[in-house]
C-alpha cells in the first residue's frame, strides 16, 4: 500500500492540498463570525451590558406553583395548599451576616446556630440569590419580623404555597405525603421540573400521580435598583399550576372506617363491585401527613418506626396474612368447578377429621351434623373443606386462587404492593427442598398454613364473587382535571380477569355466603341489618398452631399472639354496589371483631338509620 | 537511533504558540480563581493547573521519541484499550455531577472518554489512509468506521456524557468529509437522518426527556437555571467593551455571577476583564494554532501523517467553536472545556496530547516510508 501511495504521490499532494484549503476556509470563517458576535456584545451592546454589571442588579425571583388539589368522589376537598412564610436572607444586602443572623435569632428564638446552618447548607451559592433561613414560621415569628424590617438589612419574607391536608390522619397511607427531592432525584432527570429544596410525592397518591400533581415553577429575571426595587422585568415565565385529582375515595366512608379501627390495629377496604372503584382504604394506627411537611422531625419519625403497629406500613396492600376461613369461599368453587362435590353433596361432621394418623379438628368440637356445601359456608365448617379441598388438590385449589387475583398484585396505582403467596407443591420443593404432604392440602383448604393473602387481594376477590365473576383493576382515582376544569385523563375502570367458574357454582357460593348473615346458624347472623340482605364470610386466622385439645384463656393470652379476625361482605345481595374486606389484628373472632366495622360501613352506604346495635356476638368463624 | 535531523526540524514556532495559548490561560485562570480567595499565597487549583500544565509538557517530550508511524501499528491496541477503560469505568468507575466518567489511578482520576478522544482519531486516520480515493469514500467504506465510532459513542452517551459523545460525533465526521466522500452518500446518509429525527422526536421519548432537550436548545425556557447562566455570561462579556476593566477588575467574577467561571465559562472573564483586545488575541493564537496544525497535515508525506494532523486540528477546531459559541449564547450549553484555558487536568493532558502529536509530525514529515 506504501508503495502505491508513493507513487501517486503528486496526486494524494493536490488532493491534499484542496482539501486543506477548504477546512481553512471553514475555519476562517467560524472565526470572523465568532469575532463579530464578540463585537455586537462587547461594542453595539457593551454600555448596556456595562451598566448591568456595574449596579449588579440582575436578581432572579422564582414562583412557586401550587400543587394539585385531591378531591374525594363527591368533590369534597381532601388535600390543598395554604401559604406558608418562609424567612429568607439575601447575604450581599445581609452584611454583617453574623450580626443580622444573631439578632434573628433573638427575635424569633430559633437556635442561632441552625439558621447558620442553612446558609452554609447553600453552599456556593451566589451572594444576591435568596438563600431559606426557615421554612413556615408562625403567625407571631412574622409579626416580630415584620416590626423589626428596618433592623433586619437583607432577611426578606417570602410567601410560598404548601400542602396541607385537611383531614390529619385521614386516608394518609392512601393520599401519601411528600419530601423533599434528593441529590439522586434530581440528576436522574426524572424531575425537570423540580429544583433543590423542592418536594415531591414520596408515598401514596402523592407519589404515583407526581408528574400530574406537579405543575411547573415559573420565574423572573429583574432588574432591581439600589434599594432592591424592581425597576424593569427582562423575562418572566409564569407558573403552572398541577392538575387535581378526583379520587374514588368516599371521604364519610373512610372516616366511618377509620373511626371503627381508632384503637385496633388492622385494615378495611371497600370497593364498588361494579367497576372496581376504591371507596375505603383505611390502615390502623395511621400517620398525619402534615407532619412530613418541610421535613418531618427525626424525633416525630423515630416514633412512627418505633411504634409496635407499624404506622407508616399500609395493611391493605402491604400487609400479608392467612386468609383462614375467608377462603372457604375458594375452596368451595375449586371443588363445585372440578365437580368433586354438587349443590346436593353432603357430609357428615363429627367435630374432627381422621386424616392420616392424625385427628384434624373443626372449629365446633361438637361438629355440625350432615351438611351441604351452601351450610358448609354458612356455618364455616372445617370439616367439610378438609373433604372438599383434599379431592380437589393442592396444585388444583392454587390454579383457582390465582384465577381468582390472590397470589398476584392486583396493580393498584400505589407502590410497594405486595403479591401474597399461594403455595403450590411445586413451590414447596423449591423453598424447602421437601415434597408435599397431603395433610398440609387440608391447611390450606380451610385457609391456613402457607396461604398468605392482602386485604385489597380479598377485597376484589369478594367483589368479584358479588358482581358475577368480573376482578377488577382498584381504580382510586377517576378523573385528573387542570384548574379550570378541564378534563387532562380520565382512567376508566379496567378487567384484569374473570373467576374461574360458571354462574350456577357461584350462585351455589352466593347462597351459602348470605346464609353467613341471613341464615339462622349463620357466623355473622350478629351483624344482620334490618332491611338489607347481606352476604359475607367470617374468618379466624390462626397466629400460632395449639395443640390438639389444648384450651387457652384468652385473656391470659399475651395480646400478640390471639388470632386475626377477618370479615369480608358485600350487600345488598341482589344487586350489590359495595365490597368490603376487613382485618383487624389480634381481633380474635371475625364474627366479633371484624364483621360490625363491615356492618357500619354497609349502613353508613346505602344510607340507613343506625339501628340498636346487638350485643349477641356467635361462634368463631 | 535518536536522529539529528529531527532536532534540526523541531517546531519551534508551533510549540512557542502553544505556550503562548498556556500562559494566556495561567493569566485568566489566576483572575478566575483569585476572586474572593481568602487563603494565602496562590490559589490550590491555580497551583494544580501549574503542575497540570507541566505535566503535558512532561507527555509532549514523552511522545516526540515515538515515531508517529508507531501508531498507525498500534491502532488497534490503543482502540481496545481505550474501549476497555471506558468499560470498567461501570465497573469502578466514580460517579460525579450524576454520571461515571472518572477511573481512580491513585494519584489523579482519569477520565478515559478524552483518551478515547485521541485514540478514535489515531483509528480512523490509519483506515482512512488505506481506503481514501480521488472519487471519495462510498458506503462500503463507510461501515468499519461507523462501527469504530459508535461503540465508543454509545459508551460516553450511556454514562451520560453527551458533551463528548457529541465531540467525538464531530470530530469523526469532521475526519471523514476531509478524506471525502462520495457525493450521493452524503445526500442519502443526509437524508435518512432527516428522517429520523422526527420519528424519534414523536415516538421514542419521553416527555421529560423532550423537555430537557428543549430547554438545551433554548435555555430562555428556564429562565432560574441556564437561562440565567447565559445571561450572565453575557452581560459580563459585553461590560468588558474594547479595553476591558482591568486585570483583577472584574465586578461579574468578582462576585461569582457565574458557575464554573474558571472552567467553562472562564472566555467571559477573560472578556470582561480584557475586552475585545483581550478577546481578540486569544482568538488570533487560536486562529494561529490551528492554521499551524493545517499546515502540518499538508506538509506531511505521509497520509496516516496527514490525516492524523487534521484529525487533531479538527479535535481542538471543535472545543474552541463549542465552548466560545455556548459562552456567546450562541449554542446549547454543554460542558466543553476551553484548551489549555479552561482549569481542568484532563483537558489539559488530552490536548497536550495532541499537540505532542502534531510537533512529531512535523519534524518528521520529511521521512516518508
Amino acid at each position: 500500500m506504501n508503495s502505491m501511495r508513493e507513487l501517486n504521490k503528486n496526486a494524494d499532494k493536490d488532493w491534499i492540498k484542496q482539501r486543506i484549503m477548504m477546512a481553512t476556509l471553514c475555519i476562517l470563517v467560524v472565526f470572523v463570525l465568532l469575532f463579530l458576535r464578540l463585537v455586537y456584545l462587547q461594542l453595539i451592546k457593551g454600555e448596556e451590558f456595562r451598566r448591568l454589571s456595574e449596579t449588579n442588579c440582575v436578581r432572579i425571583k422564582s414562583i412557586k406553583q401550587s400543587r394539585g388539589l385531591i378531591f374525594d368522589r363527591n368533590k369534597a376537598l381532601l388535600v390543598d395548599n395554604r401559604p406558608s412564610f418562609d424567612l429568607v436572607i439575601v447575604l450581599e444586602d445581609a452584611a454583617p451576616v453574623p450580626d443580622t443572623v444573631s439578632l434573628l435569632s433573638s427575635l424569633i428564638q430559633a437556635p442561632y446556630a441552625d439558621l447558620m446552618d442553612n446558609i452554609q447548607k447553600a453552599g456556593n451559592t451566589a451572594s444576591y440569590k435568596p438563600v431559606i433561613l426557615k421554612k413556615d414560621i408562625s403567625r407571631d415569628q412574622l409579626a416580630v419580623v415584620e416590626a423589626h424590617k428596618f433592623d433586619l438589612p437583607g432577611i426578606q419574607i417570602e410567601i410560598e404555597p404548601t400542602r396541607h391536608y385537611i383531614y390529619p390522619k385521614t386516608a394518609s397511607h392512601l393520599l401519601g405525603y411528600l419530601g423533599e427531592v434528593n441529590r439522586k432525584e434530581l440528576e436522574s432527570g426524572q424531575y425537570p421540573h423540580v429544583k433543590s429544596g423542592d418536594s415531591i410525592g414520596r408515598y401514596g397518591v402523592e407519589k404515583s400521580f407526581e408528574p400530574f400533581l406537579q405543575g411547573r415553577r415559573g420565574g423572573r429575571q429583574v432588574e432591581v435598583d439600589v434599594n432592591g426595587r424592581v425597576v424593569k422585568v427582562l423575562k418572566t415565565v409564569a407558573p403552572a399550576s398541577g392538575n387535581d385529582l378526583h379520587l374514588t375515595l368516599d371521604l364519610s366512608l373512610q372516616q366511618v372506617a377509620e373511626e371503627m379501627l381508632s384503637d385496633k390495629e388492622g385494615a378495611v377496604v371497600a370497593i364498588d363491585p361494579s367497576n372496581g372503584d376504591v371507596l375505603v382504604m383505611a390502615s390502623s394506627p395511621a400517620f398525619d401527613q402534615n407532619d412530613f411537611i418541610g421535613g418531618i422531625s427525626s424525633k416525630k419519625w423515630g416514633r412512627l418506626m418505633d411504634n409496635p403497629g407499624h404506622p407508616m406500613t399500609n395493611k391493605a396492600i402491604q400487609a400479608e396474612y392467612p386468609p383462614a376461613s375467608t377462603y372457604k369461599t375458594l375452596t368451595a368453587i375449586a371443588a363445585l368447578e372440578e365437580k368433586v362435590i354438587d349443590r346436593h353433596t353432603t357430609t357428615f361432621c363429627p367435630g374432627y377429621y381422621v386424616f392420616g394418623k392424625r385427628r384434624y379438628h373443626c372449629w365446633s368440637r361438637y361438629g355440625h351434623g350432615k351438611l351441604s356445601v351452601e351450610a358448609a359456608i354458612a356455618q364455616s365448617c372445617d370439616v367439610f373443606f378438609y373433604q372438599a379441598g383434599e379431592k380437589v388438590g393442592v396444585d388444583a385449589l392454587a390454579q383457582y386462587a390465582r384465577g381468582c387475583g390472590l397470589g398476584r398484585t392486583t396493580g393498584i396505582a400505589l407502590a410497594h404492593e405486595r403479591p401474597g403467596l399461594i403455595p403450590t407443591s411445586s413451590w414447596k420443593r423449591r423453598r424447602f427442598q421437601e415434597r408435599w404432604h397431603a395433610g398440609e392440602t387440608l391447611s390450606i383448604s380451610i385457609g391456613q398454613g402457607f396461604n398468605l393473602v392482602t386485604p385489597l387481594q380479598m377485597a376484589i376477590f369478594t367483589a368479584a364473587v358479588a358482581n358475577g365473576g368480573t376482578l377488577y383493576r382498584p381504580r382510586i382515582v377517576k378523573t385528573i382535571t387542570d384548574t379550570n376544569g378541564n378534563v387532562v385523563k380520565t382512567i376508566e375502570p379496567e378487567i384484569t380477569g374473570g373467576i374461574p367458574a360458571g354462574k350456577d357454582t357461584l350462585n351455589i357460593v352466593k347462597k351459602g355466603l348470605l346464609d353467613v348473615v341471613q341464615g339462622d346458624r349463620g357466623t355473622a347472623r350478629a351483624i344482620r341489618i334490618k332491611g338489607i340482605e347481606m352476604a359475607g364470610k367470617t374468618g379466624t386466622a390462626q397466629v400460632f398452631s395449639r395443640k390438639t385439645g389444648e384450651k387457652f384463656d384468652n385473656e391470659t393470652l399475651a395480646k400478640k399472639l390471639q388470632d386475626h379476625a377477618w370479615f369480608v361482605c358485600y350487600a345488598p345481595e341482589q344487586n350489590p354496589v359495595i365490597a368490603i374486606s376487613v382485618i383487624i389484628e389480634h381481633g380474635e373472632h371475625g364474627s366479633s371483631a371484624a364483621a360490625p366495622v363491615a356492618g357500619a360501613l354497609v349502613k353508613k352506604y346505602l344510607g340507613l338509620p343506625e339501628p340498636e346495635t346487638r350485643e349477641e356476638t356467635s361462634e368463631q368463624g | 537511533m535518536f536522529d539529528r535531523r529531527l532536532i534540526e526540524h523541531f517546531d519551534w514556532g508551533f510549540l512557542a504558540v502553544i505556550l503562548l495559548v498556556g500562559a494566556c490561560g495561567l493569566v485568566i485562570l489566576y483572575s478566575a480563581v483569585s476572586a474572593g480567595w481568602q487563603g494565602s499565597g496562590l490559589h490550590y487549583l491555580f497551583e494544580k493547573q501549574m503542575i497540570w500544565m507541566g505535566a503535558g509538557l512532561v507527555v509532549v517530550l514523552g511522545i516526540l521519541l515515538i515515531d508517529f508511524r508507531e501508531l498507525d501499528k498500534l491502532n488497534l491496541v490503543i482502540y481496545a484499550v481505550c474501549v476497555g477503560l471506558l468499560v470498567s469505568i461501570f465497573f469502578f468507575g466514580q460517579a460525579g455531577g450524576g454520571s461515571r466518567r472518572w477511573l481512580s489511578l491513585g494519584v489523579a482520576n482519569i477520565q478515559p472518554s478524552e483518551l478515547m478522544k485521541i485514540s478514535l482519531i489515531i483509528s480512523l486516520s490509519s483506515l482512512y489512509a488505506t481506503t481514501v480515493s480521488p472519487e471519495g469514500l462510498n458506503f462500503r467504506n463507510l461501515l468499519k468506521p461507523a462501527v469504530l465510532c459508535m461503540i465508543p459513542v454509545a459508551l460516553i452517551v450511556i454514562q451520560p456524557d453527551l458533551g463528548t459523545g457529541l465531540l467525538l460525533l464531530l470530530i469523526a465526521g469532521s475526519i471523514t468529509l476531509f478524506v471525502k466522500v462520495e457525493k450521493k452518500v452524503v445526500l442519502t446518509l443526509g437524508s435518512i437522518l432527516i428522517c429520523i429525527v422526527p420519528l424519534v422526536w414523536f415516538t421514542g421519548l419521553k416527555a421529560y426527556q423532550k423537555e430537557r432537550i428543549l430547554t438545551f436548545l433554548d435555555p430562555g425556557r428556564d429562565p432560574l437555571g441556564t437561562g440565567y447562566h447565559i445571561i450572565q455570561s453575557k452581560i459580563a462579556i459585553g461590560s468588558g467593551m474594547i479595553t476591558g476593566k482591568g486585570f483583577l477588575q472584574g465586578t461579574q467574577n468578582a462576585l461569582s455571577f457565574l458557575p464554573e467561571q474558571h472552567t467553562d465559562f472562564i472566555l467571559s472573564v477573560l472578556a470582561e476583564e480584557w475586552g475585545l483586545a483581550g478577546c481578540t488575541v486569544l482568538l488570533v493564537l487560536y486562529f494561529l494554532l490551528l492554521l499551524w496544525g493545517l499546515n502540518i497535515a499538508y506538509n506531511c508525506r505521509n497520509m496516516f501523517g496527514s490525516i492524523l494532523a487534521f484529525g487533531i486540528t479538527s479535535m481542538v477546531f471543535w472545543q474552541i467553536f463549542i465552548n466560545v459559541s455556548m459562552v456567546m449564547g450562541l449554542m446549547p450549553v454543554v460542558g466543553v472545556p476551553l484548551p489549555l484555558v479552561s482549569y481542568g487536568g484532563s483537558s489539559v493532558i488530552t490536548n497536550m496530547m495532541g499537540f505532542g502529536i502534531l510537533l512529531n509530525i512535523s519534524m518528521r514529515k520529511f521521512s516518508s516510508a
